[in-house]
């Protein structure tokens, strides 16, 4: 079979099962969108690149599938560049294919062009330029491997415009040959044994999970492991929804807005057994004082996460999917009662909490009120700041993949057009983005793309009129010297819902909540909900940046 | 304290290998004072002699294995430890009036150089061997006047019967 580059590039895709891609056509990207036109794989047209690349990351979070977006070349890629670096520090698997100007122009400051495999190199898994229209099919099977196995991650395709042109046979390997990668699978059993060991020893464990457990579809086996050993549990936000919260040994989250029970837990334990996490310094506060008792036990996929950070007494490397079932056979029930209760007890009594004692709505009860009528198997999308925060302590999430955010880069904007990806992977699925009067407006633009492509994503605007977590860190660290964080002007988010053809409310008072949530929760497409918040609340509890756990402000 | 490391880096001989290389070490401030890179026994498979200045071990163990992960790297080999041999070639053009160019090619004899070229006012030195022994002829060379130096970089071969990426 004889193909253009174009055809080729449209065929690979079919080949890895590829049904949906996010993207924005430009110059030299047009033999690509001509191929791509009435071919059954449903094209997605953002209203920037950089809303394409968060919607591939959605949806690939969403669905644990590679998600795949499409830019030009110059602008395009370059707009995809804090697409490509959030993907990655959260280990998201996806491939991006951007266009290139032809080869002959390579080089010469050309019109649209940029080099983005240079750009990306340091916030991508890989990158590939395709200099031959015969290494094409090749390249294309590598970046759906390389994306997709091992620790996941983005990988950048650059295909000039004369490669997409020219035609050549058309075939598509089987499975990659790639002499330098080798992704972990299995590891050392006898290590396991050993971690085993030390667990019998162990008067104070506390199980420390991350996105990885996620990542290889590993929370039912937590789960069995957590039920067996009766061991206490916290999370990253990333591992945050593997775990049901309402278990009672679930502690929350870990870390500068973890739970009281979680960090005290931690740097009291005297066995850390953490499960794919990487020790975000947003998780560990003071490095030199993060569970200073502890014997630290590491199950990861990935060798460079060992000792990244803190050091690791003992280590599994392997995939979880292999390591967490072979110790979940292998423990048995801890005799651990004193240190349960002592953990409970502090669960018990530092839940987190706020006070309802404002006239203006509290920020966090409106995470509450959706949180009560959204379905179980609902996504909640968040962007980043005080919301997201918010989110990560007051929402239950009923699924793994339930919660989905720019965990590891904080990425403001990146809400909506990972909403939209999550939405258009999973179409009969309710999808709740929650958002904030800043980060919304980074790529309002969406709005017009969940309208057109009829997603009914149900969006919650915080809003408390500035950058809340900004304020937050003014009003604690720098004598509440509000430089450049408060939005003078309103934006009438309710009209802009309205300008791009979605639903619109605004909402100042609880009665008023109530009416918006049960709408939200029966519209038929993308709706909009402006919820005035009191402005001045802080995500507590705090753990101040540079000190140990235990130093937490409640 | 700044610490030296000697790395043979083993791969893929494909575009954009060293930017991924060199932007690893970038990120972490780290200077690369000698780099060389050629063909192996292996076809495609390209080797880089690095020498590195590190100032935290335990962060270099983590860039080794951050090293590893990039797809196009086969093999990283730490070769600081065992004292490899160790060579590099340099071309040394100095200044040489007729009435110098007896002790220069003394000097050069004494080195086991060689006078490769030779012009009325300047000659070219070829030297090889390590980067200690390339230093103190060029020190000496310095009263003469060096007018240009090329170097190389190091490159490394351990002593061990077998291949180092075995």
């Amino acid at each position: 079979m004889i193909l253009s580059g174009a055809q080729a590039v449209v065929e690979c895709l079919k080949k890895e099962n590829v049904d949906t891609v996010f993207g924005y056509p430009g110059g030299v990207a047009l033999p690509l969108y001509d191929a791509l036109y009435n071919c059954g794989i449903h094209h997605i047209l953002t209203r920037h690149e950089q809303g394409a690349a968060h919607a591939a990351d959605g949806y690939a979070r969403s669905s644990g599938r590679v998600g795949v977006c499409i830019s030009t070349s110059g602008p395009g890629a370059t707009n995809l560049v804090t697409g490509i670096a959030t993907a990655n520090i959260d280990s998201v698997p996806m491939v991006c294919i951007t266009c290139q100007v032809t080869t002959d122009a390579l080089g010469k400051d050309s019109f649209q062009e940029a080099d983005i495999t240079g750009i990306t190199a340091p916030i991508s898994k890989h990158n590939f330029m395709i200099h031959t229209v015969e290494s094409l099919p090749e390249v294309m099977t590598e970046a759906f491997y390389i994306a997709s196995t091992g620790r996941p991650g983005p990988v950048i395709v650059d295909i000039p415009k004369d490669v997409l042109v020219s035609k050549a046979e058309f075939a598509y390997p089987e499975k990659p040959q790639l002499k330098g990668y080798k992704p972990v699978y299995s590891g050392d059993e006898s290590m396991i044994r050993t971690v085993v060991n030390v667990l019998k020893q162990a008067k104070k464990p506390v199980f420390f999970i991350g996105g990885g457990v996620m990542l290889s579809d590993m929370a039912d086996v937590v789960l069995e492991l957590v039920n067996k050993t009766g061991i206490p549990v916290t999370a990253s936000m990333m591992g945050l929804a593997s775990l049901d919260k309402k278990h009672p040994l679930h502690l929350g989250m870990l870390g500068m807005h973890g739970t009281y029970a979680a960090n005290l837990a931690v740097t009291n334990c005297d066995l850390l057994i953490t499960l794919g996490a990487r020790f975000d310094d947003r998780v560990t506060g003071a490095v030199s004082k993060f569970a200073p008792n502890a014997t630290i036990v590491q199950f990861d996929i990935d060798p460079s996460e060992i000792n990244k950070i803190i050091p690791t007494n003992y280590c599994v490397l392997a995939d979880l999917k292999w390591s967490l079932p072979i110790f979940t056979k292998m423990v048995s029930a801890c005799d651990i009662k004193p240190w349960v209760d002592e953990v409970l007890l502090w669960k018990k009594e530092h839940p987190l909490r706020f006070k309802e004692d404002t006239a203006n709505i509290k920020p966090q009860a409106v995470i509450c009120a959706v949180d009560e009528a959204k379905a179980n198997d609902a996504f909640v999308v968040t962007d980043v700041g005080q919301h997201q925060m918010w989110t990560a302590q007051y929402a239950h999430f009923g699924h793994p993949r339930a919660l989905i955010s720019s965990a590891g880069l904080g990425t403001m904007g990146y809400g909506l057009p990972a909403a939209i990806g999550a939405q258009a992977a999973n179409p009969e699925r309710e999808v709740w983005l929650f958002s904030g009067d800043g980060s919304i407006m980074m790529n309002c633009q969406e709005l017009a793309t969940a309208v057109e492509q009829n997603l009914p994503i149900k969006i919650f605007i915080l809003n408390n009129q500035g950058l809340g977590m900004v304020r937050q860190w003014q009003r604690m660290f720098y004598g509440k010297r509000y430089s450049g964080s408060k939005h003078e002007v309103p934006t009438n988010f309710q009209l802009l819902a309205e300008a791009f053809g979605a639903k619109g409310l605004t909402v100042h008072t609880k009665e008023e909540l109530k009416y918006a949530v049960t709408y939200a929760k029966a519209c038929k497409g993308p709706i909009l909900v402006n919820v005035f918040v009191e402005e001045e609340e802080n995500v507590m509890p705090m753990v101040p940046p540079g000190t140990a756990l235990d130093q937490i402000v409640e | 304290m700044k610490q030296q490391h000697i790395l043979s880096v083993l791969v893929e001989n494909s575009p954009g290998v060293l930017t991924h290389i060199s932007s690893l070490l970038s990120r972490r401030g780290i200077n690369i004072s000698s780099i060389a890179a050629s063909s192996t026994e292996e076809p495609d498979i390209t080797r880089i002699s690095l020498v590195v200045e590190v100032s935290d071990y335990e962060a270099w163990a983590e860039i080794l294995n951050q090293l590893e992960n990039l797809i196009q790297v086969t093999k990283v080999i730490e070769m600081t430890n065992e004292s490899p041999i160790a060579r590099e070639l340099s071309l040394i053009k100095v200044k040489a009036s007729p009435d110098q160019r007896a002790e220069i090619t003394n000097v050069t004899d004494i080195f086991r150089a060689r006078i490769v070229d030779v012009h009325p006012e300047s000659m070219v030195i070829e030297l090889t061997g390590e980067s200690q022994k390339v230093d103190a002829f060029c020190d000496l060379m310095q009263r003469f006047g060096i007018i240009e130096i090329i170097r190389t970089g190091s490159v490394f071969m351990s002593r061990a019967p077998e291949a180092a990426a075995e």
